[in-house]
């Protein structure tokens, strides 16, 4: 026996040095290799004896599958650093089986982090394999929603491109070597002089309190941040209004009229989909419950997804939202400075606006944009003081994130002491400054200086590139952790799987730091919540990491006193000049998922823009300057420029350029390298957010963007269909009213004698954030095509958001429509197969048969919706890369040449068929929540069988605001609209003010 | 028998349906002689044609295995413009071939004279067009491979194909029609392979053309068989050059897009394609008849006949886009209107208003009779009349797919090189088929000139005695 474990010690670690060799994309093939040798045989005995067996004697498929799987799974663990410790215990969330069944999936709950904050998660694991994240619906920043980034992180964990290896400049090394070098070096600092530690923002207590270790270690060393997304504007205004640093947060279910000063509270921020929550709720008057309609004044100076659902938005440059909240300030007898309201608000709008919050008080709230100026976020402060709405729609605590300062500040002193010699060791946990930081700083050439810095990041990325050392960073579902959500809330992350590349995390190397090198993230974890939990600490361990939240960790209002030094107005930019704003991309961030195709793909609202960024005008600048769209311009500021192309957007602010950040990678990876243009080469420390004096001119080349919409109007046509709430009070058949005249049809009707599945998409609360989108991308499968495909109109994506303009050129309507296959009663794709390989189920879904369809498009043809997708070439990786991994083993794998779509997601209806007839009961309403339904915020989307007269999706559909698309083409379709609502203030309506909006 | 040279003989142009003076053996040697030419002595024309044709089927079949071994996206297609190139070209080479069955079928029926000199080439071009056609829809699948789905046949699946479906009945429509038009070929060769078999001198073509006159020995039984066979297989055939068409305008009157969705689509398509196919017996028969030296046989007389159909076809495919437009307008739907609007006015009006000018302007010069008998006139208004064909069916297809009910799903189309590739080459299956069937096989049919030379002869022999050629 004693043998047999010496012999299997020897096998396992001769794997693990094999894999930990090999590197780059060879990675992945090697394990086919692997297999075929001795030792990995060997190896699979000792480990499987039962299983191997077979590999000898006859191996029929089945088994050979299993085993596949197995030893596929099997490798995957050998690569990392230690196999899952016997101590180290993971609790599945939601079912809790002894040992893993083949084809059930596991919940775990965890949290995926962006700008530091957590959301919670549940994420789905196959045999091991985490494939799908859902929301944790106990988690107070998620309430069971994501967006589609923490959607896509699981397509990150995988990412062949990922740092494979600890590398020194640029040299292979091992985790040894670098914590040797970096304990020599730390060896040689007596009070840790020259240490300095860049971080992004925190709110993760253990790191935070592994930092303060750190810090009482080494007195001298410095610890920075900077996140490029930072929220200094905010900081300042809070330290400004407060004389501290406090967190400001919205009770958006109290409030009956908001203010929005160019804040996207439903697109950005780590409460946004809480906020979204509770935002829509308030808007669907049609429920019972919620009777009273919420209104949204909104100003901002480039279109966001807040702006497109709200009921009043008036494009605006940051410099008159400024003046708007001065003018606002005023007339709530606070000090401001104004210089009377700016032009673009007509008196009207003003009036009709002061009024609304006046009459709301208390349940009013004003919003101030993060990347506003920090007299803005004072005003907005006084504002709700003045209005009575502290403590009912505003509360303020004290600050989520560890330590918060201004990050620019941090960083610029960073740089100054780089500059000035005086740091000996740099260590970067995560972030990129080397892409990210503004670019007056040069940041690299800084670094140049450091002798020795240690980067920790999940790819080799630009910064890597500079740095003495690079450590390969866990992905957040390989490692232990915890962070904490906006309100404060914490969370216990737990691994899915164990670490692909021998990935280390910021607790580990922090640990390193304090000479700890051989500790693992589980124990600095455990050790620290050990300390916290009151009573039995295994009990409250398996408790909090089955939840994913800690139980009462959310931070308690604060009592605040308003000092309101209110800071003088900057000397008033010159209103001809070109403002240039930034922001991050709604895709891929600040530039942390540059290297995710889905989200690289992933149509940005409003331009339908995939793979690129632009530089947005409206349209009223576009001609002014005579710019066409794709048209390449060159853009400086402060003597750097960067060339980009043009997209002409209706809803800009006049006179603004919007980049988006994140583009222009040089080391993302093979998907995100070269992608768009690098909008970091104008941001400067000074104005982060937006500097005016922008100059632009044509290169007169042209660019191709790729699109996957060319037509922004509906041509007449009433595919979105809206009214104002008066008009629903009045009338509430007004929508029905819209509709063409349907007569039957010459076909018989077919019969439901089980289920009749049926959708409603309440187009009201839809916000258009694409997280649906993302979402139906991991749960079936759907491949990405690239940038030239999507150019030539074959992207991939089963539901899309449609995205139109209605209205007044530069302030129009923007409305959303997120279309899924209409599952037609009487669909027009259905008898047009030659083959039938697209059939009308017993339950009414439309379903394709991939195995049976030959590949005539006429399917796709005859589909008013056009919401069918051909496999044109082989879009779908047959190789068995760590992308393989991914894959939801309940949705097939489409090969070229096959038609596919969206099916409601049928395998989740035959999970809960399979359940319920296990149990002899029925599908119960609620059981089945398609993979757009469940990301949705909003709760937009609304799924069931129509044939239960109970069933909410039913209610829905009995709403007087229920339609059908197109119904005038006979198609029935099963999937429904609700029509979208907006409540304007009656007096603006009368008025006929509102370019646009009313 | 003595061969008169060809150069000795003079070019006859005249308005009759066979020149004065023809004979048997004129017949014989006009049409045969070149057949039975040894290989060697073939004519260099013909081997530069037929090289150029080579080269072209060559390009087809690597565009071809290129297509199967990449996938379908090799082509501009994309959502919304599922269908595009191969199915322009399938309908287009369809339509060509429908002169054929035309003139073989129907005119036989109606007894016109005519249709005698030109009937052969023009059944052999629909053959070729049909296989050309065929492969088309094969090629345009996502799965190439299991095109054979599509047909009826036991499996262990268990499945049939679906018959509401048009493009099952496309299925059928172009299987039958592609092998009535085989038969109807073939019975009316075997006189002339019987001929051949006589008259040729080289032993392996005496067994080849043997093999394939089936034992025809010209007795009075064969004849009376024949003519038989043959009229019932015209009978046969009639029905189709009305319905293969109309089939294929189903693929597209059946589907609600606006622009296909059309009911007078199947009359429509069948004017449309017997209009193209005469413009491609034109295309044919007149360098044929050049460098054949046959103008005493295929006269200025179905040079007019064929431009007179032309000219009335062209003028109800006219009517066609006419009133769809008006349709569109009076039908009061948006998206009709909408898309008689785009079609004209709209990204890729450029190529409706190229379609009227090919296919309605150019042939009016067909009404003066000085047009109708000149063949470079003619020669060119039937390349026009063919690339306004191609255009209308990249009109209907394409222009109607980039615009339908969705704005957000609207987009545009453009076909790569690969598109243009298959197409060019298809040519060149086309034409190789073309030249070794004008090498190897008489292009007129001899038995049946004979027989008009016979009755001609009859009727004149009361006037003036023949001239004897030989």
């Amino acid at each position: 026996m004693n043998e047999h474990n010496q012999d299997k010690q020897i096998d396992i670690a001769d794997i693990r040095k094999r894999l930990s060799e090999s590197q780059g994309k060879a990675y992945w093939r090697s394990l086919d290799e692997l297999a075929e040798t001795e030792e990995f045989q060997e190896f699979l005995h000792q480990e499987f004896p039962r299983q191997a067996a077979p590999l000898q004697s006859s191996l029929n498929r089945r088994d050979f599958m299993k085993l596949l799987g197995a030893s596929l799974a099997l490798a995957g663990l050998a690569a990392c650093a230690a196999p899952v410790r016997e101590s180290e215990k993971i609790v599945p969330y939601v079912r809790a089986p002894e040992e893993v069944v083949p084809g059930k999936p596991l919940f775990y709950a965890s949290a995926i982090t962006s700008g530091g904050y957590a959301s919670g998660v549940l994420v789905e694991s196959h045999m091991g394999r985490p494939t799908k994240i859902e929301g944790n619906p106990d988690h107070p920043a998620s309430l069971g929603a994501t967006d589609s980034m923490m959607q896509a992180s699981v397509l990150t964990l995988y990412d062949p491109d990922r740092s494979q290896n600890v590398s020194q400049e640029g040299n292979m090394s091992t985790w040894e070597d670098a914590t040797a070098a970096l304990s020599a070096a730390l060896a040689g600092l007596e009070d840790g002089e020259g240490l300095h530690i860049l971080s992004g923002t925190i709110t993760s207590p253990t790191l935070t309190s592994q930092l303060n270790q750190v810090l009482g270690k080494y007195p001298e060393a410095r610890w920075h941040q900077y996140d490029p997304s930072h929220s200094d504007n905010v900081l300042t205004g809070a330290e400004l209004a407060f004389g501290e640093a406090v967190q400001t947060r919205y009770e958006l279910s109290e409030a009956e009229v908001i203010l929005s000063l160019g804040a996207d509270f439903l697109g950005s921020g780590p409460g946004k989909l809480r906020y979204t929550r509770e935002y829509s709720r308030r808007r669907r008057v049609y429920d019972e419950e919620h009777a009273e309609m919420n209104r949204l004044y909104l100003v901002e100076s480039t279109p966001s997804i807040t702006g497109s659902v709200a009921d009043h938005r008036l494009p605006l440059r940051d410099a008159e939202i400024e003046a708007l909240a001065r003018a606002l300030a005023e007339e709530f007898g606070i000090e401001a400075q104004a210089s009377g309201r700016p032009e673009a608000v007509s008196a009207e709008w003003f009036e009709a606006l002061l009024e609304d919050l006046q009459e709301a008080r208390g349940k009013s709230l004003v919003i101030a944009g993060a990347e506003q100026s920090p007299a803005v976020h004072v005003l907005a402060h006084a504002i709700n003081e003045a209005l009575g709405n502290v403590g009912q729609t505003v509360i303020y605590s004290e600050p989520v994130a560890a330590n918060p300062v201004n990050q620019l500040a941090s960083l610029t002193t960073l740089v100054n002491d780089m500059n000035a010699d005086k740091v000996n060791t740099l260590v970067m946990i995560g972030g990129n400054p080397v892409y990210n930081a503004p670019a007056d700083l040069n940041f690299a050439a800084a670094l140049n200086k450091v002798p020795l810095s240690v980067h920790l990041s999940m790819y080799q990325d630009e910064t890597s590139a500079v740095s003495t050392w690079h450590i390969p960073q866990t992905h957040e579902l390989e490692t232990w952790s915890d962070a904490r959500a906006f309100d404060g809330t914490a969370t216990i992350m737990q691994p899915l799987i164990a670490p692909f590349y021998g990935g280390k995390s910021a607790h580990e190397l922090l640990a390193a730091v304090l000479g700890e090198t051989e500790t693992n993230s589980y124990d600095v974890i455990r050790a620290f919540w050990r300390e916290q939990a009151e009573g039995d600490f295994d009990a409250f361990w398996r408790n909090t990491v089955y939840r994913g939240v800690v139980e009462g960790t959310e931070l308690k209002t604060k009592e605040v006193s308003l000092t309101a030094e209110i800071p003088a107005p900057s000397a008033t930019a010159n209103g001809e000049a070109l403002e240039v704003v930034f922001r991050p991309d709604p895709s891929i961030g600040s530039g942390e998922y540059a290297n995710n195709g889905w989200l690289q793909e992933l149509p940005k609202p409003f331009t339908k823009l995939t793979w690129d960024n632009a530089a947005l005008v409206g349209p009223a600048t576009a001609e002014r300057l005579n710019l066409r769209q794709d048209d390449v311009v060159e853009l400086s500021l402060d003597g750097r420029s960067v060339e980009a192309p043009v997209f002409i957007l209706p809803g800009q602010a006049d006179n603004v350029v919007t980049l988006h950040l994140g583009y222009g990678r040089s080391n993302a990876g093979n998907v995100g390298t070269g992608a768009g243009f690098n909008a970091y080469a104008l941001r400067n420390s000074e104005n982060p957010w937006s500097a005016t004096e922008l100059s632009l001119s044509k290169t007169g080349e042209r660019y191709k963007l790729s699109s996957t919409q060319i037509h922004f109007s509906m041509d007449g046509r009433n595919l979105v269909r809206s009214g104002t709430l008066a008009e629903y009070e009045e009338n509430p058949e007004f929508v029905e009213e819209m509709e063409h005249i349907v007569e039957s049809d010459l076909y018989t009707d077919w019969e439901y004698n089980s289920y009749a599945w049926g959708m409603v998409i309440d187009q009201t609360v839809c916000t258009g954030c694409n997280a649906c989108v993302t979402a139906c991308q991991a749960e079936n499968n759907i491949p990405i095509v690239g940038k030239d495909e999507v150019a030539i109109g074959r992207e991939m994506h089963w539901i899309r958001v449609d995205s139109y303009y209605r209205g007044d050129l530069d302030n129009p309507e923007l409305l959303h429509q997120p279309l899924p296959c209409m599952q037609c009663e009487k669909a027009p794709c259905e008898p047009v197969c030659p083959v039938g390989a697209t059939m009308h189920d017993t339950e009414g879904l439309n379903v394709m048969v991939y195995n049976r369809c030959v590949g005539t498009r006429y399917c796709s043809n005859n589909c008013p919706y056009k919401v069918r997708r051909f496999n044109y070439l082989q879009y779908a990786e047959l190789e068995e890369n760590a992308f393989a991994m991914q894959k939801n083993p309940d949705v097939t794998v489409r090969s070229r040449g096959v038609m596919e779509k969206c099916t409601y997601c049928t395998q989740r209806i035959n999970t809960a068929r399979i359940q319920a007839e296990l149990e002899h009961r029925s599908i119960q309403d609620g059981e089945v929540v398609t993979a757009c339904q469940a990301a949705c915020p909003a709760e937009a989307i609304v799924f069931g069988d129509i044939n239960d007269p109970g069933s909410k999706v039913t209610a829905y559909k009995a709403s007087p605001l229920n339609y059908g698309l197109l119904t005038e083409l006979n198609t029935f379709p099963r999937t429904t609209y609700l029509a979208k609502l907006r409540n304007p203030n009656p007096a603006l309506l009368a008025a006929g003010e509102e370019g646009g909006r009313a | 028998m003595t061969v008169k040279p060809r150069d000795a003989r003079k070019v006859i142009e005249t308005d009759r349906v066979i020149a004065p003076g023809q004979s048997y053996g004129s017949v014989d040697d006009a049409v045969n002689s070149p057949v039975l030419l040894p290989l060697g002595r073939t004519k260099l024309w013909w081997f530069i044609g037929f090289g150029i044709a080579f080269s072209l089927l060559m390009l087809y079949l690597y565009t071809v295995i290129y297509l199967i071994v990449t996938g379908i996206g090799i082509f501009g297609n994309n959502i919304p413009v599922a269908w595009a190139f191969p199915i322009i070209n399938f309908v287009w080479w369809i339509g060509i071939g429908h002169a054929g069955t035309l003139i073989s079928a129907i005119l036989l029926l109606f007894r016109q004279d005519w249709r005698t000199s030109i009937n052969r080439f023009a059944e052999a071009m629909t053959l070729f067009a049909v296989a050309v056609a065929g492969l088309y829809p094969i090629l345009h699948l996502g799965r190439p491979w299991v095109f054979y789905w599509l047909f009826p046949y036991p499996n262990t699946m268990g499945l049939w194909p679906q018959f509401r479906s048009p493009l099952d009945w496309d299925v059928w429509a172009i299987s039958t029609y592609a092998s009535v038009s085989m038969f109807f070929w073939f019975i009316g060769l075997i006189p002339d392979l019987a001929t051949l078999r006589d008259r040729s001198e080289n032993r392996f073509a005496k067994l080849m053309y043997g093999m394939m006159a089936l034992g025809w020995r010209g007795s009075a039984k064969h004849w009376q068989r024949y003519q038989r066979a043959y009229l019932l297989l015209a009978a046969l055939a009639t029905p189709l050059v009305l319905s293969v068409h109309s089939t294929i305008a189903m693929d597209f009157a059946v589907a609600q897009l606006p622009g296909w969705n059309n009911t007078v689509s199947p009359p429509f398509f069948v004017a449309g394609a017997v209009f193209a196919g005469f413009a491609m017996v034109l295309l044919l028969a007149i360098p044929l008849r050049k460098v054949f030296g046959l103008e005493g046989l295929i006269t200025k007389k179905h040079l007019d006949n064929a431009s007179k159909v032309m000219l009335a076809t062209g003028l109800i495919v006219l009517y066609g886009y006419v009133i769809e437009i008006f349709t569109a307008w009076y039908s009061g739907v948006e998206f009709e209107r909408f898309m008689a609007f785009n079609r004209m006015f709209g990204n890729y009006g450029w190529s409706f208003w190229a379609l009227i000018f090919f296919n309605s302007v150019a042939i009016q010069p067909l009404w003066s009779k000085r047009v109708r008998n000149s063949p470079i006139a003619l020669f060119i208004i039937a390349i026009s009349v063919s690339i306004g064909m191609w255009l209308e069916r990249f009109v209907i297809i394409v222009v109607s797919l980039t615009r339908d009910f969705l704005p957000s799903s609207w987009g545009d189309y453009s076909g790569t090189l690969w598109d243009w590739s298959l197409y060019i080459g298809s040519f060149g299956l086309f034409l190789t088929l073309f030249f070794l069937f004008i090498r190897f096989l008489p292009s007129i049919a001899v038995a049946e000139i004979k027989e008009l030379v016979h009755h001609t002869n009859h009727s004149e022999s009361h006037e003036a005695p023949p001239t004897e050629v030989s």
